[in-house]
């Protein structure tokens, strides 16, 4: 962004004035996630930074809430952590299955009602978690699913299928149908070419969208409180009730955990998109 | 004749046009099989389920079928004056049965909803059907009403016949502020009592002033990542893409952490002498605080779809517009900001949408005064647990919310959202 010689002066200030605001910006984007890092370390109980962590002292750091958090006494993230896996890698796999299988449905240009379609199976995403957790609440409530993880999964999917459909359509958009075609004039089966041909080819965008209903069941905590009982507590349902309640440093400790794990989630997306658009072709 | 020369036959002697619509059919029916088995599960699991919250938010049948009797003898009764003697008998021998099933105490809160006094003059005439102090070979009509005057007094009376209808809009009109009066048309509740309405007001006003901060604040950046080289923007990128990705409550906690009166902004404000140490504002559990960490959470919806349609503008079109004589504010203004318009739509519908619905972040950096109507919503759930009104307040929010999607699709399309 180097401004040319002849730039006038008034421009010239307004460039500086913009790139400022930018970092500005930036800086209030990420600055936030770098505040948990250092204050996790803290020896002390309080969730402000010491006055010895101000001045570096080393005494007042310390991994004692990573400690309280992994072996702590009566404490409820071993549970939760547990409960969160199990509860996301199910949904995950359920949003793959029924998000993928519509997806390719929804890319024939056969569909019918296409765009009323799409709009109901997209609407999860949209209508406020709240009314989604409330009406989720009645109905497994009537089918005696409240406070099982089988409701929970089974909410998680409805939550986490609009992503799925929307990165494997966006995946089939540029696919060629041609290689499908050429497949079963070469005598193989419906099941045989989705198989060797089609889900290699959408793979990127099935694996991206799966991370998302990963991250959307892991991070859900609206309608899992309205779903879960004590032995179905979440890591985000921990979290809500820390920070309502007694806030300890050992939230701090899994908030670290956690942005760790979105930095490697991030960095498979950012990796699976740049191989999708490399292999559809799309040249940047 | 013409027409017979005309048709094509396929090999099995059928004409290819019917082959073709056969074809195009047996497709038809494949591409929605593959979309069936989630239209299913979503139907059964969360559009029935939505559905069935309105016949919850209307549904007002449990005074209907306490109360049989009394409604029967209802019909006949003008409501102008006491009712006449039947009434009453019918009314003691539903209550009667009532008592008897130990059930009267949810009639007495319900008719207690509707006037205020219920309870009490209830609970006084079932102690005296408990101990059989009522003689039914007399008037019914004279007892009940030497209980308590308030038997004796036709409003009463009348607020038991308004119970009648087995589905009422009192909920809806309570989520306004609004209730039936005495004679059934609609009265405002006092002014001082009107607490749903500041609700709604707060929560457009803060949805729309997320919606306007995230556009001030995602247009520049966006605009930057669309136009610095590759290798630059994919590294500023992060920067967007990591909170996307990061835990809703980790970046409420560390907002928390923030703004708290001993935080890190506080002590920052301190140290440029911004403000006195011993006078540190409160940013949390108010309104600024909501703002703060709302913004910076719904940023990243509306800097995505700004990134992906800028970077689509043409740089040369810039160019083109400054050799024509335009000076920078002027090829920005007239040739890039009018096509960068699809993207401030589809980002600004988007942080509003989801502003709109905001629950976790109001409920923890809120305070009473930064909370919203969804709050409000789950208050009614688990508080209160008056899930009839929870049920009229959430379809109340989802129409809004639906009528805003529906233009979000005119405009945008829904096949057009784009993650990451």
């Amino acid at each position: 962004m180097a401004l040319p010689s002849y730039t006038e002066t008034r421009y010239r200030i307004w460039h500086y004035f913009y790139i400022a605001i930018c970092t500005f910006v930036f800086f209030f984007l990420i600055a936030p996630l770098f505040v948990i890092f250092p204050l996790s370390f803290n020896a002390e109980e309080f969730l402000v930074f010491s006055e010895g962590m101000k001045r570096l002292d080393p005494d007042a750091f310390s991994f004692r809430w990573y400690h309280e958090m992994v072996y702590g006494t009566k404490n409820p993230w071993g549970l939760a952590a547990k409960n969160s896996f199990i509860i996301a890698i199910f949904a995950t796999i359920g949003s793959i299955i029924l998000g993928t299988l519509a997806a390719l449905g929804l890319s024939s240009r056969h569909m019918p009602y296409k765009g009323l379609i799409m709009a109901v199976l997209i609407s999860p995403m949209i209508v406020p978690l709240i009314i989604s957790g409330v009406a989720i609440f009645f109905f497994m409530a009537k089918v005696g699913l409240a406070a099982t993880h089988t409701g929970i999964v089974l909410a998680h999917i409805i939550l986490g299928t609009p992503f799925v459909v929307i990165t494997v359509t966006a995946t089939l958009s540029g696919f060629d149908h041609s290689v499908t075609r050429a497949a079963s004039s070469l005598g193989s089966n419906p099941v045989n070419t989705f198989m060797k041909i089609t889900l290699p080819l959408i793979l990127p965008g099935v694996i991206s969208g799966g991370l998302f209903a990963f991250v959307t069941s892991f991070d859900e905590v609206v309608v899992v409180l309205f779903l879960a009982g004590l032995e179905n507590t979440t890591i985000p349902v921990q979290m809500w009730t820390g920070l309502r309640e007694q806030l300890s440093p050992t939230i701090l400790a899994v908030a670290t955990c956690l942005i760790i794990l979105s930095t490697l989630i991030l960095v498979t997306a950012e990796l699976l998109r740049r191989r999708s658009e490399r292999l559809r072709g799309i040249n940047r | 004749m013409s027409s017979e020369t005309k048709q094509i036959l396929t090999t099995d002697g059928i004409p290819l046009e019917v082959s073709l619509k056969k074809a195009e059919k047996k497709n038809k029916i494949k591409a929605f099989l593959l979309v069936a088995p989630l239209l299913l599960f979503l139907f059964i699991t969360y559009v029935f389920p939505i559905g069935e919250m309105f016949t919850r938010s209307v549904d007002d049948r449990m005074v209907t079928n306490m109360l049989p009797k009394t409604f029967k003898a209802m019909e006949s009764w003008d409501g102008k004056e006491l009712p006449p003697e039947e009434v009453f008998t019918a009314f003691y021998s539903d209550f009667k049965f009532l008592v008897e099933n130990e059930t009267q105490g949810k009639l007495g809160q319900r008719l207690n909803k509707e006037k205020n006094g219920f309870n009490t003059i209830t609970k006084k005439l079932m102690r005296l059907i408990k101990r059989n102090k009522i003689d039914e070979s007399q008037s019914i009509k004279e007892q009940i009403m030497k209980i308590h005057k308030r038997w004796a007094n036709v409003e009463y009376w009348q607020a038991i016949k308004r119970t009648a209808p087995p589905y009422t809009m009192a909920k809806y009109l309570k989520g306004m502020d609004m209730y039936f009066a005495a004679d059934g048309s609609i009265a405002q509740v006092d002014e001082d009592r009107r607490i749903h309405r500041i609700l709604w007001l707060r929560t457009l006003e803060i949805a729309l002033f997320v919606t306007i901060f995230c556009f001030l604040m995602g247009y520049p950046i966006a605009h930057l990542l669309a136009t610095l080289p590759m290798k630059y923007s994919n590294l500023l990128m992060i920067c967007v893409l990591l909170p996307f990705w990061t835990s809703l409550l980790v970046r409420t906690a560390s907002w928390m952490i923030l703004l708290q009166t001993q935080g890190v902004v506080n002590d920052f404000f301190v140290l440029i002498g911004l403000v006195a140490d011993d006078n540190r504002p409160t940013m949390m559990y108010n309104k600024v605080g909501t703002y703060v960490a709302m913004t910076q959470i719904l940023l990243p919806f509306m800097v995505l779809p700004l990134y992906s349609v800028m970077k689509t503008i043409s740089p040369s079109l810039m160019r083109a517009g400054k050799s024509l004589g335009g000076t920078p504010f002027v090829a920005f203004w007239k040739v890039y900001f009018p096509l960068t318009i699809p993207g401030i739509g589809a980002g600004c519908l988007l942080v509003f949408i989801l502003a709109i619905g905001y629950y976790i972040t109001p409920a923890l950096v809120g305070g009473a005064s930064g909370t919203l109507i969804s709050n409000q919503i789950a208050y009614h759930m688990k508080a209160t647990l008056d899930w009839s009104f929870a049920s009229a307040m959430g379809l109340m929010l989802l129409s809004g919310v639906l009528v805003i999607y529906w233009i979000y699709n005119k405009l945008v399309g829904v096949d057009n959202i784009k993650l990451g």
